[in-house]
C-alpha cells in the first residue's frame, strides 16, 4: 500500500456508496444474529433482487446499532431510519413500502428518540454503517488515514504528546492516563517491545468490547498500530475471549485483510515501520482480563496475575516493556490523531474526557449498548436513555462497574459518570456495565450474587481473595437464611476491608465493593434481614418457608 | 491431666479458688454464678451442647482449654467426611469396624451433625491452645483471672 | 553483584540497596525481620500469601516485600498496627481454609503455619472453618501428598519447575478449589516426569507433602541443598 493508494480507494468507495440511492444496513453482531439477523439479511437481499433494485439499493451486513434488545435491528440510509424486531416477512414489507414507495413502515420503526438523544457515538460512530468485513468500507469513512498521517508526518513523541493532550484515560477500568502509559513504555529500556490489546471482557452482562470488535474491527487495529509506532513495538497481540466466536472470526479475517492490503506487515505505507498483530484466545476466566494475567496467558502460563511493580510498561511480555490497553482505548486513537488532542479534550468532562461505551442492562425499558460523553449523570442514563423502569417498577439502585462495582442508591442518581466520582461513591468504572435494579430485588441477595461470582472467579493465588471471599459469601448466606446477627455486619465490613487492602490484583481489591456499598447505602435491608427476619423484597427466606410448609 | 501438671502450684491455687464443678466433683447440675469455667473438649453430641450452653449462662468467664476445645482437634476429624456425617460416622465405627455384634448404640447422646469448637457455639472469652495445653499457661491464665487482670498469652503459647 | 545505588528507609533505618533487589532482600540484609510464607530464597517470587505486606509512605496500597523492587527514596514500614492485623487475619484464613489439625500432622512442631500462628497471637480461628476431605495420594513409594493441609503457597511447584527443572507439579482448578497435581492430574506413582528428588517435600511449609513414615522433624535435618534449607534452619 502506497500513501496515495489510500485516497484512491477512499474516493472510489464513496463514489460507489453514492451510486446507491438507498442502503439497508442489517446488524449481524452477536445480539441480533442470535435473534435471526442472518435470515433477515437473506430476506432483504432476495426482496431487493426480486425487484431488480440491486444497482439502486445496497443491502449490507453491518455491526451493532446499540439497540440490541429489540433486534434484529436494521438501519436504512438516507435518513437513518432504524427498524427493530425485523422478521424476514417484515423485510419484504419494508423494501416494498420504504424503498419503493418512500413510506417508512411505522409498526417496525424504532420509536425511542431519547435513546440516541443523549448519546454521543464517537468510537461506535461507523459501527452501524459499515460492513465490518470489508476493509474498503472502513477506508471510505477515512479509515487508516490516521495511521498514514502518523507514519508519514509525525514522530512517536508527537503522537504521544497528542494522546496526552487529549486527556484520554484507559477504558479498561482503572482509568490510567493513556498518554502517560505510552510515554512510560516508549521510554522503558529493553527491546523488543510489545503491544497487547485487552479484549477479554470477562464481566457478566458486559458486551461493549465485543460489539466494537464485531462492528468495527479496523478501528481497533488502526489504533493498536498507531500505539505500536508510538512506543516502538513491532509485534502485538489481541487477547480475546474464546467465548466470542463471531468476534474472533471477524478479527481473524480483518487481520488477514489488513495484512494483504499492507496496513500490517513490513514497511507499512512504504515507511521503515514494521508491525504485525496476532490473535490470542482466552479460555474464559474473569481474572484473565487483568493485565498481568493476560501477559502470563500469552506467554503460555496459567492466567494468574502477578504483583505490580514491576509494571508491564517496564517488564511485561517475556520481561520486555509492554504496552497494554483496552481495545476501546485503542478505538479512540484514530480520531484523536485525525482531529487533534485538543479537540478530544473538549468532549466529556474536564479530567475525564471523551466518551465511554456502557452496556446498559437490568430493569430498564431500553437496555442496550450506549456510548455517552463522560460526565453524564446516572439519572440521564437510566431515565432518558434507558427510558425509565421496566413494567413501571420502582427504581432502587444502579450497579455501576460490573460484578465488582458498587450499588448506588436513588440519592446518588445525579452523580456524574466519570472515574473519580464513581470511585468516590464506592463504585468503579470497570469495563462499563450498568445494571439497573428495581425494588423487587433484595440488595443483600444482589451483593451475594456478585460475591459468588467473584469467589468463583478468584484465581486462588492470594490468601485474602481466595479465602476471604468465601467467608464474606458465608456471612451473606447466613444473613439471607435469617441466621445473621448484628455482629456479622462488623465481621462483614472488617473482612471486606481486609480483602480490599490485602489482595494482589484488582479482582480482590474491588470484589468487596458490592458488599461495602450495600452496607453503606442499604444498611436497613441488612438490619431487616437480621432483626425482623424480613426481606424487604420478599426474595430471601422463601426456600425455608417452602421447606417448613412441606414438613 | 494438664491441669494437674501444675504440680505444687495447685496447692497455692486451691487457696485462691473454689472448685465448684468438674467431672470429679460430685454434683449433677451446673452451679449458678460461677466466676471462671475452664472447658475442655470439642462439642460433638447434644448432651455436650446443652452442658456448654448451661455453662455459658452461669459463668462470667469461659476459657477454652486445650486444642479440642479451641479447634475441635481429633474429634473434628469426622467433619472431613462432610456435613451431616453422624450416621456415616456411627456406621463406620460401630458397624463396619466392629468385630462382634455390629450395631449402632441407642442409649448414648445423639451426635451433632458436626463436631464444633466451643467458640463456634457460644461466646468464649479466653483461649488456651495446645495439645496438650501447657501447664504454665493454665496456671498463668487462672492466676491472672483470679487476681482480676486480663491475661495476655500472646508470647506465651504455641499454636496446636 | 550490582552496585548499591538505591537509598531507602525501612522502619526508620536508612539502608542501601542494588536496583534489582526486593524490599524483602534488603530488609533481610539489614536484619529487619519481615514474616514470609510463600517466599523461598532461590525461587521466583509469588506475592501470594500476603504475609510480607508492607506500607510505603505516600501510598495507600500495600506492597508484598517479597516481590516489590526497591526504588530510590522509598520509606517502608514493616510492622504497623494495620499490618499486624492483616497478618493475623492471613493466618486465621489459612487455618480456616482446609483441614488443619496440628496434633495429627507430620509437621507438628516444625510447621511454618503453626509457627506464624504462634507468632501473631492466633490463639483460635474466629472465622467459619471449612472441612475438606480430599483423598490422600499415597501411591508414590516414598512421598505422600495430603491436599487437605495444603496452603497453596506453590513452593513445591516452583522448586520442581525452577530448580529440579521437570515441572511435574502444577495447579488445577482455581480459587478455593485449587489443588496441586502431578502431571495431568495423575496419581503420583504414575507420574512420568517425577524424578523422586524429594525437593517438594523439603520446601513444603506445612505437612502437605512429606516423606512416608517420617515426621518433618526427622527429615528437616537431612543434608539438602542450601536453598531448600534457608527457612527450615531457624
Ligand atoms: C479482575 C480484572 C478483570 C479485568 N478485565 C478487564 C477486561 O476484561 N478488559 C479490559 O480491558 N481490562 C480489564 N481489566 C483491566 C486491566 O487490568 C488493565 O487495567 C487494562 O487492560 C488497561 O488498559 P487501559 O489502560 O486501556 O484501561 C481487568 C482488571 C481486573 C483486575
Ligand atoms: S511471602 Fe511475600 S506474599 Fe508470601
Amino acid at each position: 500500500m502506497k500513501p496515495d493508494e489510500l485516497s484512491v480507494i477512499a474516493e472510489r468507495e464513496s463514489e460507489l456508496r453514492k451510486s446507491f440511492t438507498n442502503r439497508i444496513n442489517i446488524c449481524c453482531s452477536s445480539g441480533c444474529a442470535n435473534l435471526g439477523a442472518l435470515k433477515v439479511l437473506k430476506a432483504f437481499e432476495d426482496a431487493v433482487k426480486d425487484l431488480g433494485f440491486e444497482k439502486k439499493c445496497k443491502v449490507a451486513r453491518t455491526g451493532c446499532l446499540g439497540t440490541c434488545y429489540v433486534g434484529p435491528a436494521v438501519l436504512i440510509e438516507p435518513g437513518d431510519y432504524i427498524y427493530m424486531g425485523v422478521t424476514p416477512e417484515a423485510a419484504r414489507q419494508i423494501v416494498n413500502e420504504h424503498i419503493v414507495n418512500g413510506r417508512p413502515v411505522k409498526n417496525f420503526l424504532y420509536a425511542s428518540e431519547e435513546y440516541f438523544h443523549k448519546q454521543n457515538r464517537l468510537v461506535m460512530k461507523k459501527a452501524g454503517n459499515i460492513d465490518p468485513l470489508r476493509i474498503e468500507d472502513y477506508i471510505a469513512f477515512g479509515g487508516y488515514s490516521a495511521l498514514l498521517k502518523v507514519l508519514t508526518s509525525m514522530t512517536p513523541t508527537e503522537v504521544i504528546a497528542n494522546v496526552a493532550t487529549s486527556g484520554l484515560r484507559g477504558r479498561g477500568g482503572a482509568g490510567f492516563p493513556t498518554g502517560l502509559k505510552w510515554s512510560l513504555v516508549a521510554n522503558a529500556i529493553g527491546t523488543p517491545k510489545y503491544v497487547v490489546a485487552n479484549l477479554d471482557e470477562g464481566d457478566p452482562g458486559v458486551f461493549a468490547n465485543r460489539t466494537l470488535a464485531e462492528a468495527d474491527p479496523n478501528t481497533i487495529i488502526e489504533g493498536i498500530t498507531i500505539g505500536a509506532y508510538a512506543v516502538g513495538a513491532e509485534l502485538g497481540y489481541i487477547y480475546i475471549r474464546g467465548e466470542y466466536p463471531l468476534g474472533v472470526q471477524t478479527l481473524r479475517k480483518t487481520l488477514d485483510n489488513a495484512r494483504s492490503m499492507g496496513f500490517l506487515g513490513k514497511n507499512i505505507f512504504g515507511t521503515p515501520f514494521n508491525f504485525d498483530l496476532e490473535l490470542r484466545l482466552g479460555a474464559g476466566a474473569f481474572v484473565a482480563g487483568e493485565e498481568t494475567a493476560i501477559l502470563a496467558s500469552i506467554e503460555g502460563h496459567r492466567a494468574t496475575p502477578h504483583p505490580r511493580p514491576p509494571y508491564p510498561a517496564n517488564a511485561g511480555l517475556w520481561g520486555k516493556p509492554t504496552l497494554i490497553n483496552n481495545v476501546e482505548t485503542f478505538g479512540n486513537i484514530p480520531m484523536i490523531i485525525l482531529n487533534g488532542g485538543s479537540w478530544f479534550s473538549k468532549i466529556g468532562k474536564e479530567g475525564c474526557t471523551g466518551t465511554k461505551c456502557f452496556s446498559l442492562t437490568g430493569k430498564v425499558k431500553n437496555p442496550g449498548l450506549i456510548e455517552v460523553p463522560m460526565g453524564i449523570t446516572l439519572r440521564e442514563v437510566v431515565f432518558n436513555i434507558g427510558n425509565g423502569m421496566l413494567e413501571d417498577g420502582k427504581f432502587k439502585a444502579v450497579l455501576a462497574g460490573g460484578p465488582s462495582g458498587g450499588c448506588l442508591p436513588e440519592s446518588l442518581l445525579d452523580l456524574s459518570v466519570d472515574y473519580d466520582s464513581l470511585t468516590k461513591a464506592g463504585a468503579i468504572m470497570g469495563s462499563g456495565g450498568i445494571v439497573v435494579i428495581d425494588d423487587k430485588s433484595c440488595m443483600v441477595d444482589t451483593a451475594k450474587f456478585f460475591i459468588t461470582f467473584c469467589m468463583e472467579e478468584s484465581c486462588g493465588k492470594c490468601t485474602p481473595c481466595r479465602i476471604g471471599l468465601v467467608k464474606v459469601h458465608g456471612i451473606l448466606e447466613k444473613i439471607t437464611r435469617g441466621e445473621g446477627t448484628l455482629e456479622d455486619l462488623v465481621l462483614l465490613e472488617d473482612m471486606s476491608n481486609f480483602i480490599r487492602e490485602g489482595s494482589l490484583c484488582g479482582l480482590g481489591q474491588t470484589a468487596p465493593n458490592p458488599v461495602l456499598t450495600t452496607l453503606r447505602y442499604f444498611r436497613d435491608e441488612y438490619i431487616s434481614h437480621i432483626v425482623s427476619k424480613k426481606c424487604p423484597a420478599e426474595k430471601c427466606f422463601r426456600e425455608q418457608e417452602k421447606e417448613a410448609t412441606e414438613t | 491431666m494438664s491441669f494437674l501438671d501444675q504440680d505444687e502450684r495447685l496447692i497455692d491455687l486451691s487457696e485462691k479458688i473454689d472448685l465448684v464443678y468438674s467431672p470429679i466433683v460430685d454434683i449433677k447440675n451446673f452451679p449458678e454464678a460461677v466466676d471462671v469455667t475452664l472447658i475442655e473438649g470439642a462439642v460433638g453430641t447434644d448432651e455436650q451442647l446443652n452442658l456448654l450452653r448451661e455453662a455459658r449462662e452461669h459463668s462470667r468467664i469461659i476459657v477454652s482449654l486445650g486444642d479440642c476445645a479451641v479447634t475441635g482437634n481429633a474429634t473434628a476429624l469426622r467433619n472431613t467426611v462432610g456435613e451431616n456425617n453422624s450416621d456415616l460416622v456411627l456406621k463406620r465405627s460401630y458397624v463396619d469396624n466392629a468385630t462382634i455384634q455390629p450395631q449402632i448404640p441407642k442409649q448414648v447422646p445423639r451426635l451433632l451433625k458436626q463436631a464444633y469448637a466451643l467458640h463456634e457455639i457460644v461466646k468464649v472469652d479466653f483461649y488456651i491452645p495446645g495439645c496438650p495445653p501447657n501447664a504454665d499457661l493454665i496456671n498463668y491464665m487462672i492466676m491472672e483471672l483470679v487476681s482480676g487482670r486480663i491475661p495476655n498469652i500472646d508470647s506465651k503459647f504455641k499454636y496446636g | 553483584m550490582s552496585q548499591k545505588t538505591v537509598r531507602l528507609v525501612i522502619d526508620g533505618k536508612e539502608v542501601h540497596a542494588a536496583e534489582d533487589e526486593t524490599i524483602l532482600k534488603v530488609a533481610l540484609e539489614n536484619e529487619i525481620d519481615i514474616p514470609t510464607m510463600c517466599y523461598l530464597e532461590g525461587l521466583s517470587g509469588l506475592g501470594g500469601c500476603r504475609l510480607c505486606l508492607v506500607e510505603a509512605k505516600g501510598m495507600s496500597k500495600l506492597f508484598p516485600a517479597c516481590t516489590t523492587p526497591v526504588s530510590n527514596g522509598m520509606e517502608i514500614t514493616t510492622n504497623s498496627e494495620r499490618l499486624l492485623k492483616h497478618r493475623k487475619k492471613v493466618i486465621e484464613l489459612l487455618l480456616s481454609e482446609r483441614t488443619h489439625i496440628c496434633s495429627v500432622c507430620v509437621a507438628n512442631g516444625s510447621c511454618e503455619l503453626q509457627e506464624m500462628a504462634t507468632r501473631f497471637g492466633v490463639d483460635h480461628v474466629p472465622v467459619v472453618r471449612r472441612w475438606t476431605g480430599f483423598e490422600l495420594d499415597m501411591s508414590h513409594e516414598r512421598f505422600v501428598i495430603d491436599r487437605n493441609r495444603c496452603i497453596l503457597c506453590t513452593r513445591c511447584i516452583r522448586v520442581c519447575d525452577e530448580i529440579e527443572g521437570v515441572h511435574t507439579l502444577d495447579l488445577k482448578m482455581r480459587g478455593k478449589d485449587a489443588q496441586v497435581i502431578m502431571d495431568l492430574d495423575e496419581p503420583w506413582a504414575s507420574s512420568y516426569s517425577c524424578t523422586s528428588c524429594s525437593k517438594c517435600s523439603a520446601v513444603c511449609p506445612v505437612g502437605a507433602i512429606y516423606i512416608k513414615g517420617k515426621s518433618l522433624a526427622e527429615t528437616k535435618n537431612r543434608a539438602l541443598p542450601e536453598f531448600v534449607f534457608e527457612r527450615r534452619k531457624r
